[in-house]
């Protein structure tokens, strides 16, 4: 069987103090190209497991693997360097550095990672390549991000965490900031865009009309257990 | 990249970055102000005398002889009798003595009784002569010669009567014998620009009528009644003395000081110079304290506004860990950000600084004799403008700390 774009077992993580949040999560698993929405509310442990599959924190205990890679047996500067290699993350909203131009904030990953800016090739193209086809507009690219639109700005950042083709896309709610019709235009493109990159897409909503777009539709309470100390 | 987009995030805070900076070139152009001020001083007095081996005149300090006989401050407390002139002027090792007399004023502007040959031996700036711009010597006994910003200020040609007043800030002239210009001397730079130069006898020709100081009474002395005494000076204030062998420097200024027919000091003008710098240096180093405690107060300002800009800008720093920022390039671009602040700062300060001197040059050097030079930074002035530039590095440390730690709490996780 090929590596998985993600797998997580026995993975046990708390914050120091953080009035001791702490979480659990025994298996889970994304293969590679397949997409997975993880439904769950704020406070449900959402943005821990996020810091830990994008190798902010480190796990306490078990193995968070990206694309066949242990995090917890990476350094703290070598777990940012594969984050910029490995993964491509799109906010809920305020994805661009509002000042940098639209073709900075796309090439901005590349900057950290030189095995992705080596894939690229001619990475203006690339960029230039990728707004087009997330139908943004002409001569976008010397646009400050700050002058576009909410849509346009989550197309962005689209284009930011594709290009170079990571093998794993994380998504935090890249939906919720836009209306019902750019949404739908908006995972169409998405998901159009990561299937041609083939990169796994790990999407987190609390918004299950979403769901029959995915290839799986997880609770995160069926993967994750979360506890809060006694304050 | 970073770098451009260090820089627009810095134009994105267009107002507060550049109150900072603003503050920064202020504090700067005062820093180094302040040192150009002090330097051109420092340059203006040390070219004020040159090729003169000793200064010679009654007993007080060495500071007070060389301000009131060479840069015209102050006043001597004392005389030197012609006789202990001459006996100096009658040693061997003696090359040539000019005589100085003062105590009499022409408007703002001070009169000096001197021989011809002040006009040979007075050398400044590193040996250079006096020039006349017009005219010539002293030919007459009434004949005057004014310094360049004597004639200027008072708009004086060759051949203007002038009058002479008693004293230094007396109403009482010496108006019924009026003194002819007879030369105008070149800019120099020096006390002497801002000086009327009679001849000695001259000096004593308009006080024959005056005993201790008041004019006596009774119908003046006519003029050609003057011309006909004898005018061989009493006594002289001050005199220039150079030797013929620097060797006897010393040994000459130990036979005066230690003269016994009345006490009298020479001392060595660079010697007296030097005395001079370390009284003047306690308010130089005060003046310099104060203006580094400017730029300390600049930087600080820069502190805090990167501080508060660091709340905002959590979302911001989360984007970069997205994209695989580690803590530590975080904390490089806040230090870049200052850096680049205290640069931008620096050389607008060294813009208003030469803004700055060439609308005061002409003022300094017309007010106080100092010049001051509008020439390219000197190494020292980089050094203190790279310091600044550290200094800067190092403020700006302590919110880049935080947002060090910030970065790695937040991660990229920031809910707005």
């Amino acid at each position: 069987m090929t590596k998985a774009a993600l797998e997580l077992s026995d993975v046990r993580f708390s914050w120091p103090g953080k009035g001791g949040f702490a979480l659990t999560c025994p298996t889970f698993a994304l293969g590679q190209g397949e997409s997975v929405l993880l439904l769950g509310e704020s406070g449900s442990g959402k943005s821990t497991l996020l810091s830990l599959i994008c190798g902010i924190v480190a796990a306490d205990q078990g193995e968070v693997q990206v694309s066949g890679t242990d995090l917890g047996k990476l350094r703290v500067g070598a777990r940012d360097r594969f984050r910029a290699e490995n993964i491509g993350v799109i906010f809920q909203q305020f994805n661009l550095l509002p000042y940098g131009r639209v073709a900075d904030n796309i090439l901005l990953p590349l900057r950290f990672s030189p095995e992705r800016r080596k894939r690229v090739g001619d990475s203006s193209a690339e960029a230039a390549r990728l707004c087009a086809d997330l139908g943004l507009p002409d001569g976008v690219m010397n646009t400050p991000a700050g002058r576009l639109s909410v849509g346009q700005q989550q197309r962005v950042a689209v284009a930011r965490a594709l290009i170079g083709r990571p093998p794993l896309i994380v998504a935090d709610e890249p939906t919720s900031a836009l209306d019902a019709a750019t949404q739908d235009t908006f995972l169409e493109l998405l998901f159009r865009q990561t299937r041609e990159a083939g990169s796994a897409v790990l999407m987190v909503s609390h918004d299950e009309r979403l769901g029959d777009r995915f290839d799986r539709v997880i609770r995160l309470e069926d993967i994750v257990k979360t506890e809060r100390a006694a304050a | 990249m970073i770098f451009r987009l260090a820089f627009g995030s810095l134009i994105a805070r267009a107002l507060t970055v550049g109150m900072t900076i603003l503050a920064i070139a202020l504090s700067v152009a005062l820093f180094l102000g302040v040192e150009k001020v002090r330097t051109g001083a420092r340059d203006s007095f040390a070219d004020t005398i040159s090729g003169t081996d000793l200064i010679v005149g009654a007993r007080s300090g060495s500071v007070q002889l060389l301000l009131y006989s060479v840069f015209r401050i102050g006043n001597a407390t004392n005389n030197v009798t012609w006789e202990s002139y001459e006996d100096i002027a009658n040693r061997e090792e003696v090359d040539w003595i000019v005589p100085i007399s003062l105590g009499d004023s022409h408007k703002q502007f001070r009169v000096m009784g001197t021989t011809n040959e002040f006009f040979d031996r007075y050398k400044f700036r590193g040996g250079r002569s006096l020039d006349f711009a017009e005219g010539q010597g002293i030919g007459d006994l009434y004949d005057t010669v004014v310094g360049a910003d004597v004639a200027e200020t008072l708009g004086y040609k060759v051949g203007d009567p002038i009058v002479v007043a008693h004293g230094l800030a007396s109403f009482t002239e010496h108006d019924d014998q009026p003194f002819r210009i007879a030369g105008i001397l070149a800019k120099t730079g020096t006390p002497v620009d801002r000086t009327v130069i009679v001849s000695l006898e001259a000096i004593e020709a308009i006080h024959v009528d005056w005993q201790t100081g008041a004019k006596s009474a009774g119908p003046a002395t006519p003029v050609e009644q003057i011309r006909q005494m004898d005018l061989q000076p009493q006594a002289i204030t001050a005199a220039l003395v150079g030797v013929k062998s620097r060797l006897q420097i010393f040994g000459l200024q130990r036979w005066i000081n230690e003269y016994s027919e009345e006490p009298l000091l020479a001392v060595l003008p660079g010697v007296a110079l030097q005395e001079l710098w370390q009284i003047v240096g306690v308010a130089e180093n005060a003046l310099i304290g104060v203006s580094a405690m400017v730029v300390l107060t600049a930087l600080i300002g820069m502190m805090a506004m990167i501080f508060s800009s660091l709340n905002e800008r959590r979302r911001e720093m989360a984007i970069w860990r997205a994209v695989g920022a580690s803590p530590v390039t975080i904390l490089g671009m806040l230090v870049l950000e200052a850096v680049l602040m205290a640069a931008i700062g620096a050389a607008l300060g060294v813009v208003i600084l030469y803004a700055g001197l060439m609308v005061f040059q002409p003022w300094a050097d017309a007010a106080y004799g100092i010049w001051l030079p509008i020439e390219a930074p000197s190494l020292y002035e980089l050094q203190l403008l790279g310091a600044v530039i550290m200094a800067a590095a190092l403020a700006s440390l302590v919110p880049a700390l935080r947002a060090y730690r910030l970065s790695l709490a937040d991660g990229m996780m920031v809910r707005i």
